[in-house]
């Protein structure tokens, strides 16, 4: 679905003249293959570059240097622009600044329009689409007056409608409270397991990633992780040089394994303590 | 303060001028302003009173809350009154000291008071039977053919349609930074005018930072959903002409020609 090699980009700030003053690199080389149908999570600290490589699956950044291709489209192309961000679609942090409509309908619309889907077809897709997230019953409100979740979930909607292979989802939950969030988790998850549909999660919470199936780690731009969740949850001493913050159980079993109680390795869920503790006694 | 004027508020309410299309009403509106301004005589008066009663019976919208929307205009109301009534020259019908009412005043401030209470009326009931996107709708539908003169239609509705969106996100934020400022010692309500002009600044300068803010993230997030213009978009509901609206074009055109033949006989 995804393939990036040695993938770099540059932030250059000019002064008046148009002299570069400063230059910040954002992506040292980042290497990236995602799969079709898969749940991957990229983890990483705050200015770990994460957002910036978000930014260029959806081609609103173009890279330095490296290669980058989605759905088998070269980003460096520019006929591909338009077919790279209807086929990777793509849900940001803030809520309230990407609903464009004052209507919930018209803006699941907003992508369907652009696209120049016949009207009727727009119905339906918006339809199916606020479906998907469980938000149809709420089709002719104004997006004002509901929850952040709820809000994060209609932008899904609206990013759904378009018919994307992928979704690459810039910390949707960072703005939310611990309701919200799970709601917008669960629609993710929902979304991926019944319309095959990839998702990309870029969070620095690691309680999101636990479910995923494949994670990356990213640290001053550049991939310095990746595996499967469990692999990297054991990993605990390098991942929290990263300044990344385990779950708490997983931090409880990682505790309790140093001070000599018997468990396994990338414990993620309490259930899973619960039962590694049952065994031991 | 912003609650009192219905001016740009939807009632909704499903009465046949809901249902019109927004360019039968933009046009409506428009005609009815032609007439208010140019009628003469009584019998024109008559014709456009008995029109606005019964434009609004049939929009279903509560009289009294239509005269709210008044409210916001009562300072304009009496200065158009007191300046018409004694500055305008004529038959004096009653003087003192230096203060002098004449026949035309009365006339022509009565005039005046009126077609502006009509005008608030009739454009009000345009906005209160239209949801502001039907309005940007219908403009942008309407006033396509000026796209052939290079006018950007497609990019000033888009514009307007945002810019509703925002209004309450904005309000609320303008609500929040007070509170913040309040909280750091700021004080909003006391002072002269200029004391009150001043302490608007640390109110203002977040609020256009975050505003800012927003909309670069507002533009990130349409072109990620492919936005590029005006240009190949569809619509979700496109508007299409119902008979109901033809009925309504020539009633209009009834109306005006009514008014204008009026306005011939009492000259």
């Amino acid at each position: 679905m995804i393939k990036a090699k040695k993938l770099i980009h540059k932030y250059t700030r000019y002064d008046a003249d148009g002299n570069v003053t400063e230059q910040k690199m954002a992506l040292t080389g980042v290497d990236l293959n995602i799969k079709p149908g898969d749940f991957v999570a990229i983890l990483g600290h705050n200015g770990s570059g994460k957002s910036t490589l978000a930014k260029h699956l959806n081609v609103l950044l173009y890279p330095d240097g490296g290669e980058l291709v989605v759905d088998g489209k070269d980003v460096y192309e520019e006929k591909n622009l338009w077919d790279i961000r209807q086929s990777a679609g793509m849900v940001f942090q803030n809520p309230d600044n990407q609903i464009v409509a004052a209507v919930i309908e018209e803006d699941v619309a907003f992508g369907p329009e652009n696209l120049g889907v016949p009207s009727a077809k727009i119905e339906e897709r918006v339809t199916s689409s606020l479906k998907s997230v469980e938000m149809l019953s709420y089709r002719t409100h104004s997006p004002n007056k509901l929850s952040g979740g709820q809000k994060q979930r209609v932008a899904i909607a609206g990013v759904m409608a378009m018919e994307p292979k992928c979704i690459i989802l810039d910390e949707p939950t960072a703005m939310l409270d611990p309701v919200g969030r799970k709601e917008v988790l669960h629609a993710i998850h929902e979304l991926n397991r019944k319309k095959g549909v990839t998702i990309i999660l870029i969070t620095h919470y690691m309680e999101e990633v636990v479910d995923a199936d494949y994670v990356y780690v990213m640290h001053q731009g550049a991939v310095v992780m990746q595996g499967l969740p469990r692999e990297i949850f054991s990993r605990v001493e390098e991942l929290e040089s990263y300044r990344m913050t385990l779950p708490q159980i997983t931090k409880l079993a990682y505790e309790l394994k140093q001070s000599g109680v018997d468990l396994p390795d990338g414990i993620l869920t309490k259930e899973e303590l619960v039962e590694a503790l049952k065994q031991c006694r | 303060m912003i609650r009192d004027i219905t001016l740009g508020q939807y009632y909704p309410a499903g009465s046949i001028l809901h249902k019109l299309d927004p360019r039968v009403k933009l046009l409506g509106t428009m005609i009815f302003l032609i007439a208010v301004f140019s009628y003469r005589g009584i019998p024109g008066l008559v014709c456009i009173t008995v029109c606005l009663a019964a434009l609004i019976k049939l929009s279903k919208v509560p009289f009294s809350y239509m005269v709210k929307g008044l409210r916001a205009i009562v300072v304009l109301l009496a200065l158009t009154c007191v300046f018409n009534l004694f500055l305008t020259p004529g038959e004096v019908v009653f003087s003192f000291w230096k203060v002098t009412i004449t026949k035309e005043g009365i006339n022509l401030s009565f005039r005046m008071v009126l077609r502006l209470i009509y005008l608030i009326l009739g454009t009000s009931l345009m906005t209160l039977t239209t949801t502001p996107n039907q309005l940007t709708d219908g403009l942008e539908q309407g006033l396509k053919p000026l796209n052939r003169i290079h006018i950007p239609v497609h990019e000033l509705a888009m514009m307007m349609s945002i810019a509703l969106r925002f209004i309450p996100i904005l309000i609320e934020e303008t609500d929040k930074i007070m509170k913040a400022q309040t909280a750091r010692g700021a004080n909003f309500d006391e002072g002269g005018l200029i004391q009150k002009a001043k302490s608007m600044v640390p109110l203002l300068v977040p609020l256009f930072i975050s505003a800012f803010r927003r909309a670069n993230d507002l533009a990130l997030a349409m072109e990620a959903r492919c936005y590029h213009g005006g240009e190949g978009r569809t619509k979700l509901h496109p508007l299409r002409y119902q008979t109901r609206d033809y009925v309504a074009y020539v009633l209009m055109l009834v109306f005006l020609a009514g008014v204008v033949a009026l306005r011939f006989f009492s000259s």
